[in-house]
This record gives C-alpha cells, sequence and structure tokens, in this order.
C-alpha cells in the first residue's frame, strides 16, 4: 500500500468537496438582477385600482415613470392567485401610509392577472390605499426583468432602480431602503442624485 | 485502411465536427412551427421566416418561470409573452443577437439557455474537448506500449 | 404504535450494522474465521429490520396514519390507493427509506449467495456494503427521519405531489432507478473488499458481481427510458429530455457503468486495464451518491428538486468520505495493479473497447462538468449562469456519433488481431447498412449533419451486429447441420454475454433512431380554436369538438377534446387536460398522445376560456418516439440475455472463469497462454479459488 500515493489523491478531491461545502450555503433559487443601478425602465399603465385618499388616482388614468421623477417609487409587482403576496400586502400599505406626506409614491402593477380578479383581491384584503395599474401583456414585468410574484423594485428620486426585492418584502426593508433614499435626496439636494444600488434582503 | 490511418482519420474527423459545431449558431431550434394560413404566399412566406427566427432565439433562451424549459417549448404564460415580444422586436428590424441582448440586459446571463463564450466560460467548452484530444493521445500511446512489451515469461 | 415499532427497527438496523461492519475485519485480524458468519448474520438482520421499517410506512400510508411526520407530507384521504402506496418514495425520507430497503436487499442476497466463498474477499465485501447502509441509517433516524410524530394529529393531508398522480409510469421510473442506482452498490463493494483483502490482483470481485453489474445496468437503462417517457407523456412539452440536472444525474453513472460492462471484459482477457476498472467501479457509485446529492440538497435547482435542508451536509460528508477512502485506497494499490499484459495488435475489439471507454468517459465528464458549471462559474465570477439543452447538445452530439459508430465497429473486430483481410471481410459490408439509411434519412427530409451521420453510423452498427448473429448461426447451420431456431438458440447459449450485449446494441440503436428523428423531423403549431375548428400539423388534422370540466376526489379536470380526421373521417380522439389541485397556483397539464409505429401525435392544452368557447392547443407530431420506448425494451431483453445462467454448470463456470492469468489470488499476473499460437481459448488452468474443475475448452466460440 503505497501511502504517499494515497496521500495525494486523497488530496485532490478535496478541491470538489470545498465547492459543494461552498454551494450548500447558497440559494440556487436566488438570481441577481442586473437592474439595479441602471435607469428604470420607462412605463405607462393605466389605473385599475384607485386606491385610497390621500394617495389615490382615479381608474382609467395613466402613469407614466416620468411624471413620478424626483420622487422615490416603490414599484410592487403582484398578482390575485400569488400566495405569498398575501403576505406582503400588510407591510406594503403600512408602509405608504407611513410615507404619505414624503416624496414616496408606491405603485402595485398587476401581473398576468385580470382587473376584476386583481379588485376582488383588494376587496379580500382589506383595501390597499396606493393605486395599483394592470400591464396588459407582461411588458412591464419583462422589462423589469421579472422571475415571478411578489417582487418589489425600489427606484430613486432619479429615476434609477436602487433595489430590488424577490419574495415577500417586510416593512423594515422597506423603510430601511426608502429613508437611506431619502437622506441621499436630501442632502444632494438634486433630483440626480446617483445613490450607490442596494444589494441583498432583509 | 491501416489502424494507423483509421485512428488518424477518427481523430481528424471528431476534432472537425466538433470546431465546425462550434461554429455553427447555437442551439438548433426543437421543432419548426409551419405558418398560419395568410392572405397571400408571399406573407404566408414573411410570417414563416419570421416564426422560425422566433423560435430559433426563443430556444436559446431560458423560461423565467420555469425549471430549465427553454422559452420555446414552456406552455407558461409568461413564456408567450416574451415570445410574442420577441417576434415583436425581430419584424421591427433587430437582430437575433439584439433581441438576445435585450433579455440579457434585464434578466441577466441567467437567462441564456448556454453560457456565451468567453472569459471563464470558456471552460466549460473546453475541457471536454481536452480530455477527449488528450485521451485520444494517451490510447495511442498505450497501444503502442502494449503491442509492443515483450511476452512475460509463463 | 406501528410508527414506534418501526422507528425502533431502525436504531436497531443502525446498531446491527455498526456491529457487522467491524466483526468482519476484527476477526480477519485476530484469525478468528469462526466469527465471520456473524457479518453475515448483521447483513441479514439488518434487511430484515429496514423490511419491518418499509412495510409499517406502506401500512401506515395505506391506513392514512397522518400520526406519521411521512404520511402527513405526502397523504390525503382522497388519493387513489395505487398512488398512495407509491408514495413510500415521492417525496424524500420515503425515498431514503426505500434506497436503504433495496440496498439492504441486494445486500443480504449477494452475500448469501456468496457465503461459502473462501478468502477474504466476501467478509470486507459485507463490510464495504454495511458501510452504505450506515450512512442511509444514520440518515433515517436523522435528518431524514420519516417516523416522526405528529401532534395533535391533523384530519387530512396534502397529498403527492400532482404531477406525481398523473401517471402509471410513476409506479414504475423511481423503482427501477433505485434498483439501479443502488445496484451499483455491489461492484463497488466487491472491489473495496477486493482492495480491503489484497485480493485485488485477482479478478474474483468482478467474476463474482458481473451479473449483479449487468442486472443493475439494465434496470438503470430501463429506468432512463421509464423517467424519459414520463417525462414526454406528464409534462406537456412535447420533449423527453431535458438535460435537468436530476435527468444528468440518473445518466452520468449510467455512462461509466456502461464503459465499466465493456472495460471489464478486456481485464478477463487481458489482464489489462485493472486499474481503471477500479476507478470505474468506484466512480460509478461515487456518482450514484453525488447525483442525490446534487438533487436531494438544494444546491442546483432542478424540476425533481425534492427539498433543501441540512440533508445535503451529511451527503457532502459521506461522498468525501467515500472519495478520500477509495481514492487513498486506489492509489495506494496502484502499483500492484500496474498492466503487464499486452495486446496482439492495434486492429482489435480491444483498441475499440479502450476508444469506447474514452468517448463514454468523455461523455460522462462533458455532462458533468456542464451540470456542476454554474455552481462554479458562481463561485469563480460571481454571476448566475445556465447550462441547458443548447449546450449539452452541441458538445454530446459528436460523442453520440462516434459511439453509434463504435458500436458497430467492435462487434465486428475480433479479438487480439486481425489480418487486413479479415478487416475488409468484417467492416466493410457493413457499410451498405450504412448507405440504405443514409438514403432513407435523406428521402424523409433529415438535412443536418449529425443527422445524417446519426443514421448512417445507426445503419451501419445494426447491420454489423446482426451480421455477427448471421455469421454464427450459419456456421453452426453448416457444421453441425442445426436448423436455423437450433442455431440461434445454441449460438447465444453459448456465449450469453457476447450475443446479449449485440442485442443491447440494436436496442440502443434504436433509441438514437427515435432520438435522431424527433429531433430532426419534429413539427408543432399552436393555435386557438372555437369548437368546430382544425388544426394541422405535418398532415395530420385535429378538430376541436368540446371544452369540458369535471370534478375529481383529489383535483378539478378541464379537457378539450379533439377529434383526428383522416380522409374527411373522425379516426379517433385526442384529449389533454389540465388538472387543478386544490392548493396548487399552477395547473398540472396531461398532454394526450396518440401513438403509430412511425411516430406519435402529441396535443398539449395551453390555454382555456372559463366559458369553453375556445381553447388553445399544442399540436406536435413526432416521428419514431415509440421506437425509443421499443429500443429501451430492446435493451433491458439484452441485459437479460446477458445474466440469464447457462444450461450447464460447467459452461457456467467455464464462462465467469475466463481470465487468461491473474484470476489466482497470487497467480503471476501477465500469464497469457491464450496468446500461444494454435491455444484453443477458453482454456483456463486452474480457474478461480473455490472451483472444483477447470474448465473444458470449447469448440469454437471465443467468450464475449
Amino acid at each position: 500500500m503505497n501511502w504517499r500515493r494515497a496521500l495525494v489523491a486523497a488530496a485532490a478531491s478535496a478541491p470538489l468537496i470545498a465547492l459543494f461545502a461552498w454551494g450548500l450555503t447558497k440559494d440556487p433559487r436566488e438570481i441577481p438582477s442586473p437592474l439595479p443601478g441602471k435607469d428604470a425602465p420607462a412605463f405607462a399603465l393605466a389605473v385599475f385600482a384607485p386606491g385610497e385618499p390621500p394617495l389615490a388616482r382615479a381608474i382609467g388614468d395613466t402613469v407614466r415613470l416620468a411624471e413620478l421623477r424626483g420622487q422615490v417609487v416603490v414599484l410592487n409587482f403582484w398578482a390575485s392567485w400569488c400566495l405569498a403576496c398575501q403576505d406582503e400586502h400588510a407591510a406594503l400599505s403600512e408602509t405608504a401610509r407611513h410615507y404619505a406626506d414624503r416624496p414616496v409614491r408606491f405603485l402595485g402593477v398587476l401581473y398576468n392577472d385580470e382587473p376584476p380578479a386583481g379588485t376582488r383581491w383588494i376587496a379580500e384584503m382589506g383595501g390597499q390605499n396606493y393605486p395599483s395599474v394592470h400591464d396588459p401583456g407582461a411588458r412591464t414585468a419583462i422589462d423589469y426583468g421579472l422571475y415571478g410574484v411578489p417582487e418589489t423594485f425600489v427606484l430613486d428620486a432619479a429615476g434609477r432602480v436602487a433595489y430590488k426585492h424577490t419574495g415577500p418584502v417586510s416593512a423594515r426593508v422597506l423603510v430601511r431602503v426608502v429613508d437611506s433614499l431619502l437622506t441621499v435626496a436630501a442632502r444632494s439636494g438634486a433630483p440626480g442624485a446617483v445613490p450607490a444600488p442596494l444589494k441583498g434582503g432583509p | 485502411m491501416s489502424p494507423a490511418v483509421a485512428r488518424s482519420f477518427a481523430t481528424l474527423v471528431f476534432v472537425g465536427a466538433v470546431l465546425a459545431s462550434a461554429a455553427r449558431p447555437a442551439g438548433q431550434p426543437a421543432g419548426s412551427a409551419s405558418a398560419q394560413p395568410a392572405d397571400s404566399a408571399l406573407q404566408q412566406a414573411a410570417d414563416s421566416v419570421l416564426e422560425a427566427r422566433t423560435s430559433a432565439v426563443a430556444a436559446q433562451l431560458r423560461c423565467a418561470v420555469c425549471q430549465g424549459l427553454s422559452i420555446q417549448d414552456s406552455p407558461s404564460e409568461l413564456a408567450q409573452q416574451m415570445r410574442t415580444l420577441m417576434k415583436e422586436q425581430l419584424r421591427a428590424g433587430k437582430s437575433e443577437n439584439e433581441v438576445k441582448a435585450y433579455f440579457v440586459s434585464k434578466y441577466g446571463e441567467f437567462i441564456l439557455l448556454e453560457p456565451r463564450a468567453r472569459g471563464f466560460n470558456l471552460v466549460v467548452y473546453v475541457l471536454p474537448v481536452l480530455l477527449v484530444v488528450g485521451g485520444l493521445g494517451g490510447i495511442v500511446l498505450l497501444v503502442r506500449r502494449w503491442t509492443r512489451a515483450p511476452e512475460a515469461s509463463r | 404504535m406501528t410508527r414506534l415499532l418501526a422507528h425502533d427497527a431502525l436504531l436497531v438496523s443502525l446498531a446491527v450494522i455498526v456491529f457487522g461492519a467491524l466483526v468482519a475485519p476484527v476477526a480477519i485480524r485476530r484469525g478468528r474465521r469462526d466469527w465471520l458468519p456473524l457479518a453475515f448474520a448483521a447483513v441479514y438482520t439488518n434487511f430484515v429490520l429496514v423490511t419491518v421499517a418499509a412495510i409499517a410506512m406502506v401500512v401506515a400510508l395505506v391506513r392514512h396514519d397522518f400520526s406519521v411526520s411521512y404520511v402527513a407530507q405526502v397523504g390525503s384521504l382522497a388519493t387513489p390507493l395505487f398512488y398512495t402506496m407509491i408514495s413510500l418514495w415521492g417525496a424524500l425520507e420515503g425515498s431514503i427509506l426505500f434506497w436503504a430497503w433495496v440496498l439492504a436487499l441486494y445486500g443480504a442476497l449477494v452475500v448469501w449467495i456468496n457465503r461459502r466463498r473462501p478468502g477474504n474477499l466476501v467478509p470486507y465485501a459485507a463490510t464495504a456494503l454495511l458501510g452504505v447502509s450506515f450512512f442511509f441509517a444514520i440518515l433515517l433516524v436523522g435528518p431524514a427521519d420519516p417516523f416522526l410524530e405528529v401532534s395533535p394529529v391533523p384530519s387530512d393531508g396534502p397529498g403527492p405531489n400532482p404531477l406525481l398522480q398523473n401517471h402509471v409510469l410513476m409506479a414504475v421510473h423511481p423503482p427501477l432507478l433505485y434498483l439501479g442506482y443502488v445496484g451499483m452498490s455491489v461492484p463497488f463493494a466487491f472491489a473495496v473488499g477486493a482492495m480491503l483483502s489484497g485480493e485485488v490482483e485477482s479478478d474474483d470481485w468482478i467474476r463474482l458481481t458481473r451479473r449483479w453489474t449487468l442486472a443493475a445496468w439494465g434496470f438503470l437503462s430501463a429506468a432512463i427510458i421509464a423517467g424519459m417517457w414520463w417525462s414526454y407523456e406528464v409534462l406537456g412539452w412535447g420533449g423527453y429530455w431535458a438535460w435537468d440536472p436530476v435527468e444528468n444525474a440518473s445518466f452520468i453513472p449510467w455512462l461509466t457503468a456502461t464503459a465499466f460492462l465493456h472495460s471489464a471484459m478486456v481485464q478477463e482477457r487481458r489482464a489489462m486495464l485493472r486499474l481503471w476498472n477500479l476507478n470505474l467501479v468506484v466512480g460509478t457509485f461515487v456518482l450514484t451518491i453525488l447525483g442525490t446529492f446534487l438533487t436531494r440538497s438544494g444546491i442546483i435547482s432542478s424540476v425533481h428538486a425534492f427539498t433543501t435542508g441540512t440533508i445535503g451536509y451529511f451527503f457532502l460528508a459521506f461522498i468525501a468520505l467515500v472519495l478520500l477512502a477509495t481514492l487513498a485506497m486506489i492509489a495506494g494499490n496502484s502499483e500492484r495493479l500496474r498492466t503487464t499484459g499486452r495486446l496482439d495488435s492495434a486492429a482489435s475489439r480491444e483498441t475499440v473497447f479502450l476508444l469506447n471507454n474514452l468517448f463514454l468517459t468523455a461523455f460522462m465528464f462533458t455532462v458533468l462538468v456542464g451540470t456542476l458549471f454554474p455552481l462554479v462559474a458562481e463561485a469563480v465570477r460571481g454571476v448566475k449562469v445556465s447550462v441547458g439543452e443548447p449546450f449539452f447538445n452541441r458538445m454530446s452530439l459528436p460523442l453520440v456519433v462516434t459511439l453509434l459508430l463504435l458500436m458497430g465497429v467492435g462487434p465486428a473486430l475480433p479479438w487480439k488481431s486481425a489480418t487486413r483481410e479479415e478487416l475488409r471481410e468484417k467492416l466493410l459490408p457493413p457499410v451498405a447498412g450504412a448507405a440504405v439509411l443514409t438514403v432513407l434519412a435523406l428521402l424523409v427530409g433529415v438535412r443536418s449533419a449529425y443527422g445524417i451521420l446519426a443514421f448512417a453510423f445507426v445503419g451501419y452498427a445494426v447491420t454489423a451486429n446482426l451480421r455477427e448473429y448471421w455469421i454464427g448461426m450459419s456456421a453452426r447451420h453448416t457444421a453441425h447441420g442445426e436448423g436455423w431456431g437450433t442455431a440461434l438458440v445454441r449460438l447465444v447459449g453459448g456465449n450469453r454475454r457476447r450475443y446479449g450485449g449485440y442485442v443491447a446494441h440494436l436496442g440502443v440503436c434504436l433509441v438514437a433512431l427515435g432520438v435522431a428523428a424527433s429531433s430532426s423531423l419534429r413539427s408543432e403549431r399552436e393555435a386557438t380554436l372555437k369548437p368546430g375548428e382544425t388544426l394541422s400539423v405535418a398532415g395530420r388534422t385535429v378538430r376541436l369538438k368540446d371544452v369540458w370540466g369535471r370534478e375529481e376526489p383529489q383535483r378539478s379536470v378541464v379537457g378539450a377534446t379533439l377529434e383526428i380526421i383522416e380522409a374527411g373521417q373522425v379516426r379517433g380522439t385526442i384529449e389533454p387536460r389540465m388538472n387543478f389541485y386544490p392548493g396548487q397556483q399552477q395547473p398540472v397539464p396531461t398532454p394526450d398522445v396518440r401513438s403509430t409505429p412511425l411516430g406519435d401525435l402529441y396535443a398539449n392544452l395551453q390555454a382555456f376560456r372559463p366559458d369553453g368557447s375556445n381553447a388553445t392547443v399544442k399540436l406536435i407530431h413526432e416521428p419514431l418516439v415509440p421506437w425509443i420506448w421499443l429500443g429501451g425494451l430492446v435493451v433491458v431483453f439484452g441485459a437479460l440475455i446477458g445474466i440469464a445462467p447457462s444450461r450447464r454448470g460447467r459452461e457456467a463456470v467455464a464462462e465467469d472463469a475466463v481470465t487468461l492469468g491473474g484470476t489466482v489470488p497470487g497467480a503471476v499476473p501477465g500469464t497469457v497462454p491464450g496468446a500461444v499460437p494454435g491455444a484453443v481459448p477458453g482454456a483456463v488452468p486452474g480457474a478461480g479459488a473455490g472451483v472444483a474443475a477447470p474448465a473444458l475448452p470449447r469448440v469454437r466460440e471465443e467468450p464475449a
């Protein structure tokens, strides 16, 4: 039994084991998005769920991304058939109310669903205090690189994607991200401020 | 032909085949959808070309909500919508590479079903070829050695 | 009650396994060979205990005992009995239990059959088998415990994954897969046993496990084909292979096992490749565990991914241990196993087998690297990439086509050497077959280079393999005056391994043709139809009759009935459906397939209006797909021929004991009696420990 060769051969398998051990710490379903740091894709979508005053918009109104410039935007993609969306609904509504008098806009985007079903869902969930728009053909969803719902994007005041969250988002995360963007915008004073894209999850 | 010639020929054929396949555009589509019946033969022909081009691109991109299926093969709603978008972009004059680049800019490299052959990604293409070429060389050497070794005494 | 019984059985089995694994080495060290039966007894006892646990689980499932954690996970009052029973392997914990049971079964059988063999090989092999069982037993009392208590006891459960309830093949694919996967533990255990006992220069570990390896290979082949068939009939995209990581996980060990089946013959004839064969067998086993690890640990997401969790770390630890230990053992033995034999000529079947091994190994390596690359790329570049179908098709086509050619050249070439005339006589005639199939391919519209090559080489291989039958049969007919039927039976009976192998080659050729035709000649169309409208593809027309819905105990079903129209007449219906399961966001499609000998008509329901006013249907014409399933059956048949025991005992001994030197432990390696010109092949002096009589030389046939 040649022990030296045995040792060398055994050591040869070490890198592979190390690779697998490292791999076990990663989540294969988490896919990083190329959007953070870039200009947010433009959209012009029609409101189907008005939300509640003071944040309400009329049904049928077109919301354009351009008109939201200068404010921090929280864009949440959801659907009535999406179970996880129910988990984040309360967090989103409360956070929207929390920022009602600040330059922050919440907007829901309905993904691969019918507006009547969406309206019904909102009613069942006890209302939604910010408006939701309909995205027919999932064009905006594709523009934002959607892998599924729910996904939430936070855009800074300069119209760039600052942060993408996959899965149900918590109030804590939202507040952290929005607050830091508001701070940056206020400090630099101008809507052209470019904060660095924020990474990671809750 | 002699075994040596046969071996060389096999090596050449193999290496040539690999190079040829690498030079081919990526991903033959799994199926071709024939054109919808339309008004004129010209329209029909143009439609079927567009359809074929869409299928070719869709076969190279991964369905974002499935596990490993291409957009061409996936029955999911998002995949169908992506396909429609691709068709529009091709019809508007974009090239296949521009359409793929658009999706990569939105979804990241993950959306490509085959890694771009540049940089570190080349490893996944080159390693197997190296193994075959190296192995063939190894077999040549081994066979030479084993056909020349003197017979062991009994 | 059953839960506690089963739990205890598994705990006791753990103790029995540890005891049994240690008894053999200790006994041999101390020279107390009278203790060895204890080790064997441990193997049998383990089997009994695991069987108790398995039966308890099936009983709990059928009785809907929701106090058992696994039943609460996969059971449901609404699930039909058949699917309830097969949910034993439907989720992680149950499948681990099933694996442990199959492993215990194999262990018990192979030890019992070889219990009387003198020497240390079998005791050490038993230790190795118990070592593998140990890992699974740890899982079963640890992270994969299916018998945990659920309290309060729920009144119902979610039922098995809907994808697993849709088709009867779900009953067939996992057991076959496990019988194949786990079966590879047997040659592995004997290889390890050979190294531990020092009997590594003998071929006994191969001879004794030859039929087991072939059986496991046969099961694995059947499992892969069944998996393809299930995928085709259930998933709705009209394909049968997507190079998904779990599909690759079953294919990778199959490739090395196939290589081993061939190179083992070179070892038995030439005392060569001994080190290589050890590596192949150990590699095959490690790859089965690796494949299971990849799909169960959640490290790579796939359509089959069962779960994520701590079980991945256990698997990784086991793989690390096995790799370290076996690589060390093999490397340590490498000097003893250097080849000292020789080849007569490069133009021989031996060389073709070397090439066969190279290309099969390269294929395995390609698929493995492609499957693992996303992980590596993420580690190195920090970017997630996909390695999918286009990559695997592109890289494997040249290899597959080469292997097809080798399948024709190998059987045609004789062992040892061939003169130029012999080469011409054997290698040229099958070209006619290649030509015929090339013309055929061009006629039916195959235009891709690889497609045409595939057809051509299949033509070559089929002709070459059939010709071997012809040559053998006509020789017997001429020499003995046997009728053709008798000649066939006697020919195959005289050398089952060889002629079974040729049948397996034919099966692979059928599969290759089916794949080549359905890839290059497939056509599909999708349309939204109102009742009465038609959709055509490749000259086949269907007309939507109606869209309907019905309630079943465990699901709601929506279907579209399509009438198949031929020459204006309704010739049958094809009815794709969508199944809606409570608690599932997306419905599960069930496509419908109408098969004819030359191809399939495949329909999938993509979407529908709830009021039934229209339905979106995808219609696909898939030429020659049924040949894939038929080819699978032929492959299994070939394996059966190879496994079947020969009629006469002596002949079996002779066939098993054909080794030209190196059979007897301590025999001078490199003794090659068959190399003496004029010596009768098959003469084996002193063949194998424990064999009483030397084999009678056989008149004509060289053993495979």
